[in-house]
């Protein structure tokens, strides 16, 4: 049984529909990137996850459990937990009490404030710093320590380098294999094609929200994915 | 002296306006709710405080933590069985809705209690004073209502930095929605925002009832007064709320040192001056 099942997934805003009947399988540690281009749905699949996004009930599930209709606060119970695009940090909280939010659920687990200040060495010496004084790259950085102080089994990230330099970029991937290694599945939105091959065991390509290409980046071209990505 | 008397009985009066102002602001801050029952809710605590004092025969400030439990409980039901549901609707269903229920709270005790002013009576507390010359004079009672006040301030303070329930109210402040990813759920905290408002309020009103009589329609005038002390603080700031209550306190208290009825007038003077001239109020605070 795969941790994460998306079945059909039809859903959009309103009158715009942004995702197609999508199907989604996730094993339990497994690192997942979706990619496309902009407006392809990828932040939409997201959030219907984390459940900013409603749908039927039985159309996502999690560990076997039905979990479409459910509010955000509760999948964040149940392990599932969202970095979102613009990351959202609790900008009149210091770095300390954004943390201490995070694991406002009481999930236990490996991850801790101090094993966050490990993995994110520059947030250690922010400490006491408001979030809204932060660079881009900090809070980026926070943004995903916080979301991993609930445990989560499932992480989801949302465009991680989106609006960052490239050097941010590499050093908040230097911390991913920390996360990875602690068990977590996760599974990442990102637009830059190179970082997420990288990254990645499995790749999905989104086009106008549909599902253009699954599979492990090594079975694909270059060629092949970037037809995919601009579907031509 | 006569004038430094005034400040300081501005300063005692604006400890009560405070303890009306923290509730308003607290239910502000977290859910962007404006409030316009709260000056209704206040004087629905003075009331229940009434009631208690005429069953059970005992001197109104004994009654104080029991109406807060009741009104805390009142303020958890009222928020997640109406006005969570209002704010789904947009914010300007949710004033109207608080609108509704001032109008049916007063009412109400219209039934229950007719349109008669009635007191709290707290015994020789009430007009017991200090002599600090001839022309300043300190009552224990305005004393006891600032104390009080600045204890409300400072557990709230407290709780807000160092709580998980605190951090969770101020997370929500910053952004509702990221803080349900990190699964606080907003109308618990909601409900639990306006009991703890209720309850500061209940503070308010048992006080209230011992300073001065009210009647069911006083409850406007208190929500006037709150208000302008939270503006004149200056939105989201804890102290601010003490700060613009004192302010508000002492031009009152002038005004009517100036001509006696005035006092009022030059409160609301001196509110729209700071709206004119600092409309952000005197504290803002300093993020975004």
């Amino acid at each position: 049984m795969s941790l994460l099942e998306l079945d059909n997934i039809s859903t959009g805003y309103g009158h715009f529909q942004a995702l197609f009947d999508i199907n989604l399988r996730i094993d339990e540690g497994e690192t997942h990137a979706v990619i496309g281009a902009n407006g392809a749905g990828k932040s939409t699949l997201l959030r219907t996850i984390c459940g900013l996004i409603r749908t039927d009930q039985e159309k996502v599930r999690f560990d076997g459990q039905a979990i479409g209709d459910l509010a955000p606060h509760k999948r964040v119970g149940l392990g599932i937990s969202y970095v979102p695009e613009g990351r959202w940090v609790f900008p009149s909280l210091t770095v300390n009490e954004n943390l201490l939010v995070g694991g406002h659920s009481r999930r236990t687990g490996l991850w801790t404030i101090d094993k966050a200040y490990e993995t994110f060495p520059l947030l250690a010496r922010l400490r006491k710093r408001q979030a809204y004084s932060l660079s881009g790259g900090e809070q980026q950085a926070l943004a995903i320590a916080r979301g991993l102080m609930s445990n989560p089994r499932l992480l989801l990230l949302d465009e991680v380098s989106l609006g960052l330099a490239p050097v941010v970029v590499e050093k908040i991937y230097e911390s991913m294999p920390a996360i990875v290694d602690a068990g977590t599945t996760v599974l990442l939105v990102e637009q830059d094609v190179g970082q997420a091959i990288k990254f990645a065991d499995r790749i999905t390509c989104l086009l106008e929200g549909r599902q253009v290409l699954e599979g492990s980046p090594d079975e694909f071209s270059s060629e092949q994915i970037f037809a995919a990505y601009f579907g031509v | 002296m006569i004038w430094v008397n005034d400040v300081l009985q501005g300063i005692l009066l604006g400890g009560l306006y405070a303890l009306f102002a923290a509730g308003l602001s607290l239910v502000f801050g977290v859910m962007r709710l404006v409030n316009l029952a709260h000056g209704d809710f206040s004087i629905m605590a003075a009331y229940i405080a009434l009631a208690i004092v005429g069953s059970l025969n005992i001197n109104p400030f004994y009654t104080i933590v029991l109406v807060m439990i009741i009104m805390g409980i009142f303020g958890y039901i009222i928020q997640r069985g109406l006005f969570n549901f209002a704010m789904d609707a947009g914010p300007m269903q949710a004033i109207l809705a608080t609108f509704g229920i001032a109008i049916i709270i007063q009412n109400l005790l219209l039934e229950g209690f007719t349109a008669n002013s009635k007191g709290l009576d707290a015994g020789s507390i009430e007009n017991a004073f200090i002599r600090i010359s001839d022309q300043v004079v300190i009552g224990w009672f305005p004393l006891i209502t600032l104390i009080a006040s600045v204890v409300v301030l400072l557990g709230l303070q407290i709780f807000l930095g160092r709580t998980r329930l605190g951090r969770a109210f101020r997370a929500t402040a910053d952004n509702q929605r990221a803080a349900q990813l990190m699964g606080i759920d907003n109308r618990h905290l909601y409900g639990m925002a306006m009991a703890f408002a209720l309850a500061i309020v209940a503070i308010g009103g048992v006080f209230i009832g011992i300073r001065t009589t009210f009647s069911p329609s006083a409850g406007p005038l208190r929500l006037i007064f709150a208000y302008e002390a939270v503006i004149i603080g200056g939105l989201g700031s804890l102290w601010g709320t003490l700060v613009g209550g004192i302010v508000l306190g002492i031009a009152q208290v002038m005004g009517d040192h100036i001509q006696q009825g005035w006092g009022m007038l030059v409160g609301h003077f001196v509110f729209l001056a700071i709206l004119a001239f600092r409309p952000q109020g005197l504290f803002a605070k300093q993020v975004q």
